[in-house]
């Protein structure tokens, strides 16, 4: 039974229009390129096609989950490296160095780059969990993955951010 | 608990996922263990970090009237069909619409060069803070800088130091944008990394402001050489650095 009985701008009003600023950053940051918009249109009408099927229970989670797999496709379809399965991580979960800093001033644009670098796998749960706030369970839902996927995978995106900022840390004290 | 399994738990405890009796044990591991306990104050600095706003973005406005207007358009599909129009208002509409399209297509094909630009400039700024390759040539001291550009490249960029204003010069790097090897001039202005990249006047682009991916881009035209500042600073800060360059002979 349609929850909207076939009125598209109400349909977008509530189910696209609500969720855009999240949609828009978290196809920016996984497309890394000025198509977000175009991915976030093509999103946007997959989800009034289908938004028929739609049970009305989660509807931030839905959308996402729509355009994070808009994204995907739009990654394959370049060819991008990024579409390539995520390699085995060379570091382990939790590794800390002696010379770990702890990082007390952390430059914003050295984490945007810190982060852009991550591989589009580590970086999708990055930004829907800190950026969106979405607890595990939606994490999992919009990224198509199990919860214990989501905590391993956090963990080392975490990491490696970490990894990243205090390495950056340690050379521009030396005079970058 | 040890390290071994108290590492991989660390993630989650500042989720605040684990069970009273996980954090009970981590708690009592991280008493003892410094390590821990530095990484688990590093994950929480960078869960901080995180919040900041300037990493998530608004969708543009253009892009809600573009979806707002695909919607009402799929909506339509089932109206009632209009009564028809005198055969001369189509015609008019259609030479209406033609003339849009070609003033459209030349105005933006004018600007994307533009467009393209400031997203190469975009792209060799985030490169530099990334690879940690921001200068060849370090040196906050211009008659240092300058000479090292002698010999590779086919001319000599100004190069300029405000130190009484903060914008420090930290040194240069050879580039490559637009098709050809370019200078790059480091600053920094507090904690902003901001680069200027120089070359002689090839393109047709006008002075200007945009922004790209949240990072601000000025370009503009000075003595017959071409100039793009790129960084996450604000526009205001960025157009006095412009300034300041402006009033210095480029060639």
């Amino acid at each position: 039974m349609s929850t909207f009985g076939g009125n598209r701008t109400d349909a977008f009003e509530r189910v696209v229009l609500p969720h855009l600023d999240a949609a828009y950053t978290l196809a920016r940051w996984l497309t890394r390129n000025d198509d977000a918009s175009d991915v976030v249109q093509e999103a946007s009408l997959r989800a009034l096609k289908f938004v028929d099927g739609y049970r009305g229970e989660n509807g931030r989670a839905w959308f996402l989950s729509i355009v994070r797999n808009t994204c995907y496709t739009w990654l394959k379809a370049k060819n991008s490296a990024e579409a390539e399965p995520l390699l085995e991580d060379a570091l382990p979960a939790g590794a800390s160095s002696p010379e770990a800093l702890v990082m007390k001033e952390i430059d914003i644009q050295l984490l945007r780059a810190a982060i852009e670098e991550l591989p589009v796998e580590f970086r999708e749960v990055i930004i829907l969990r800190e950026l969106q706030e979405l607890s595990y369970e939606d994490v999992a839902r919009v990224a198509g993955i199990p919860i214990g996927t989501v905590m391993s995978r956090l963990a080392r995106a975490r990491g490696r951010l970490v990894e990243r900022l205090t390495r950056q840390n340690s050379r521009s004290s030396h005079g970058m | 608990m040890e390290c071994k399994e108290c590492g991989p738990l660390l993630s989650r405890a500042v989720d605040g996922e684990l069970d009273a009796a996980q954090r009970a044990n981590m708690e009592a591991h991280l008493q003892a263990c410094a390590a821990c306990s530095r990484e688990r104050d590093n994950l929480v600095a960078l869960r901080s970090a995180l919040k900041n706003k300037a990493l998530s973005f608004a969708a543009p406005e253009e892009l809600k009237a573009r979806l707002r207007a695909q919607a009402a358009g799929q909506a339509q599909q089932g109206a009632p069909r209009r009564p028809s129009v005198p055969w001369w208002r189509g015609l008019a509409a259609a030479l209406v619409c033609l003339g849009l399209a070609s003033w459209s297509f030349a105005h933006f094909t004018a600007q994307s060069e533009q467009s393209v630009l400031a997203q190469e400039v975009v792209g060799a700024h985030i490169r530099s803070l990334m690879a940690s390759h921001l200068s060849d040539v370090i040196s906050t001291d211009m008659h240092t800088v300058k000479p090292w550009f002698a010999g590779k490249l086919d001319f000599s960029p100004l190069v300029t130091d405000f130190p009484e204003k903060e914008f420090n010069l930290v040194g240069g790097r050879l580039d490559y944008l637009h098709g050809r090897a370019v200078a790059a001039l480091i600053y920094k202005h507090r904690q902003h990394v901001i680069n200027v990249f120089t070359w002689p006047a090839d393109t047709n682009v006008s002075n200007a402001l945009t922004a790209k991916n949240g990072y601000n881009v000025v370009n503009w035209r000075q003595d017959t050489m071409e100039f793009w500042m790129v960084s996450d600073l604000n526009a205001s800060e960025l157009a006095e650095l412009k300034a300041l360059i402006q009033q210095k002979d480029a060639r």
